[in-house]
């Protein structure tokens, strides 16, 4: 791993590409997360999975109970029956590849099963609430953005169309590229819509790590031992590093906890032996924490081990 | 403002098993266990509320959902500057930006937009693209005089115009009566209504190209509405040369002051977002462009519902009325369609969104 990818600030950076603030009607700054170029086509290909796979079991059901209908094999026109059938078929294509995107993103979620299943979720660029006139307009353009060029690309090479046929594609692939050439990844339906497609990341609370074992007691339960850190050696780590600790406790993989464990005792000159990883890092965790926060309380912050 | 009484929330905080909050060494930590049912409750109503399942929460919970916002807002705002807990701070990130999507996203039901919409919002989005409206009416009339005179001056013209599929007996030269044959009426309704859904799902689909089209291209969309026109021009030429003019236009208006009136104004939408944005006035361009879509979007949804009336009228009365009955339906259509989008609550203000 070079330097570079690993210095904190550089991932902090490279994170804070995708990062925008809303600030509530309460002057509280949310952070939101522009959704990734490929986790909206990765919803878009769940979406046309369901879709298609949604219509064709219908068409074979209708198909199914057409077949089931006609009872008078004489007739030579079709049966009212069968018409009825036909007008439900021609219906039900249009209202599933129109109505699917509109009627989900108008929903409390904003977002498609495919867009749900990856996490993301449709939003209104000025903060405001999504109109369904928004959600309308940006699904209005699916055809020129997406089948469209996806039509002359296959066309356009074979030299038919001639002249004309290439720059219509050319043409067409603004559209299709368009997300790439801005930073808030919006598709064209995007920017005539108002909208924009963002993360909703699904958090769980997870424990207080200062209520139990050596964080709460400073002291291991496994050998009694009590760590107690001086203020020189709490001084080596900043709040990154104090996060990426919390991590390591929170997912609680042994070679994981065994390796920073070592990692630290190297860094701050101890020798305590191996065993005890554990226990020594939730009271590393804590009091460091404490040094942390205590600071913070004064107005003095330390972002990482560089600051 | 008053605070709302807390003790909306006693029978919630039963409930939770009281977290040991004496234990925690941390003082961020402590702040944290003092508020976790609350957001816990708060997580949970937004569970429910995000799955659609609105009947099922309490009226408790509803009246709740303001004040538990706030609070997990302040939490925010108080752990951001005190703790380092990143969990906790991402937890909390998540669930008031959640909250707030459904605290500031007032939803109406589909019923009630649908009353505010065909009640007045749809005929104020048509008269406020007028101008484009007038661009692509201009543009449809010139190109139906065009294909008239195209085909008027050279027969050959009209092969070229007309598609293939069309050129069954209608063709220069045809006799009378076999023109007038393609417009009889037919005797029975038999396989009307599959006729009229097939021509709803290929022509709102046409519509919404010529939308789309006309933000991506503008003028070349233009040029799309001048060609389909000339089509119509020619062929009236056609029943015109053998004396059907009446005729042709009885049949043709039955659906055709809808239809084409439809087509007029997805054509018109499309071209209102490209006006705006390469005018976007005071405002950003962005925003222009934001605020254009959504009006063009509400008349393409006008659009959509002309098309059900346009496919409906053209299964069964173009096939089945007389010619004066088809005259008749068609000015009436007309006559509705303009009256509804030019005059329906004009002395009304837009209520200020």
């Amino acid at each position: 791993m070079s330097r570079s990818s690993s210095n904190p600030a550089k991932i902090r950076e490279r994170l804070a590409k995708r990062q925008r603030t809303l600030v509530t009607p309460e002057g509280v700054a949310l952070p939101l997360t522009i959704a990734s170029r490929s986790a909206r086509a990765g919803a878009l290909l769940l979406d046309f999975t369901i879709l298609s796979v949604t219509t064709t079991v219908l068409t074979l059901l209708l198909i199914w109970i057409a077949s089931g209908t006609v009872v008078e094999t004489e007739l030579t026109e079709l049966p009212g029956s069968t018409e009825f059938l036909f007008v439900v078929w021609s219906l039900m294509w249009f209202i599933a590849w129109n109505g699917y995107f509109i009627f989900f993103e108008m929903g409390p979620r904003g977002a498609t099963p495919g867009k749900r299943a990856v996490g993301i979720r449709v939003a209104s660029r000025a903060g405001d609430r999504l109109t369904p006139e928004a959600v309308v307009a940006r699904n209005l353009l699916r055809d020129v953005e997406l089948f469209l060029p996806l039509v002359f690309l296959l066309t356009a090479p074979s030299g038919e169309a001639g002249l004309a046929g290439w720059a219509a594609m050319l043409w067409f692939l603004v559209f299709l590229l368009f997300p790439f050439f801005n930073k808030d990844a919006m598709r064209a339906g995007d920017l005539i819509a108002g909208t924009w497609v963002l993360e909703v990341p699904k958090t769980r609370l997870d424990h207080a790590i200062s209520t139990g074992g050596a964080a709460a007691h400073g002291s291991s339960q496994l050998t009694g031992a009590a760590y107690r850190f001086g203020d020189e050696e709490l001084a080596v780590y900043g709040e990154y590093e104090l996060q990426t600790l919390e991590r390591v406790l929170r997912d609680g993989r042994p070679e994981a906890i065994e390796a920073v464990a070592e990692t630290i005792c190297r860094k701050i000159g101890w020798n305590p032996g191996s065993g005890d990883e554990r226990a020594f890092l939730e009271a590393f965790y804590a009091q460091l924490r404490a040094k942390l926060e205590s600071d913070m309380r004064f107005g003095k912050r330390k972002v990482d081990k560089f600051a | 403002m008053k605070a709302p009484s807390l003790n909306i929330f006693k029978r919630k905080q039963e409930m939770a098993t009281a977290p040991d909050i004496e234990a925690a060494t941390l003082r961020s930590d402590r702040f944290r266990l003092q508020r976790e049912n609350e957001w816990r409750r708060l997580e949970e109503i937004l569970d429910r509320l995000e799955s659609g399942r609105l009947r099922k929460l309490s009226d408790d919970d509803v009246l709740a959902l303001p004040a538990l916002y706030r609070m997990a807002a302040s939490s925010l705002a108080v752990a951001r500057e005190t703790s380092l807990d990143a969990s906790t701070l991402g937890y909390l990130e998540t669930l008031v930006q959640r909250a707030w999507f459904q605290v500031y996203g007032p939803r109406q039901g589909l019923t009630s937009w649908m009353r505010k919409f065909f009640g007045g919002q749809l005929s104020q989005s048509i008269r406020e693209i007028w101008l484009d409206i007038c661009v692509a009416l201009f543009v449809m009339i010139m190109g139906t005089i065009t294909g008239w005179i195209l085909v008027s001056r050279n027969v050959e013209w009209y092969y070229s115009l007309v598609p293939t599929q069309f050129t069954d007996t209608r063709v220069p030269g045809a006799s009378r009566e076999i023109l007038l044959e393609s417009l009889k009426v037919e005797d029975s309704a038999q396989g009307m209504s599959a006729f009229a859904a097939q021509l709803f799902s290929n022509n709102a689909g046409v519509a919404i190209l010529a939308f789309a089209l006309g933000f991506a291209f503008g003028i070349p969309s233009l040029m799309l509405l001048v060609h389909n026109m000339a089509v119509l021009g020619a062929m009236m030429w056609l029943y015109a040369s053998v004396g059907l003019h009446w005729e042709f236009a009885a049949w043709l208006s039955v659906h055709g002051t809808t239809e084409l009136f439809a087509i007029l104004l997805a054509g018109a939408a499309g071209m209102h977002i490209g006006r705006k944005m390469a005018f976007p006035g005071k405002k950003s361009i962005m925003a222009a462009a934001a605020k254009g879509g959504q009006r063009a979007a509400q008349v393409m949804i006008g659009v959509v519902t002309m098309l059900i009336f346009a496919a409906v009228l053209e299964a069964f009365p173009r096939q089945l009325a007389g010619t004066e009955a088809r005259a008749i339906i068609g000015v009436f259509m007309l006559l509705f369609w303009l009256a509804y989008f030019f005059g329906y609550g004009l002395g009304r203000k837009r209520p200020a969104s």
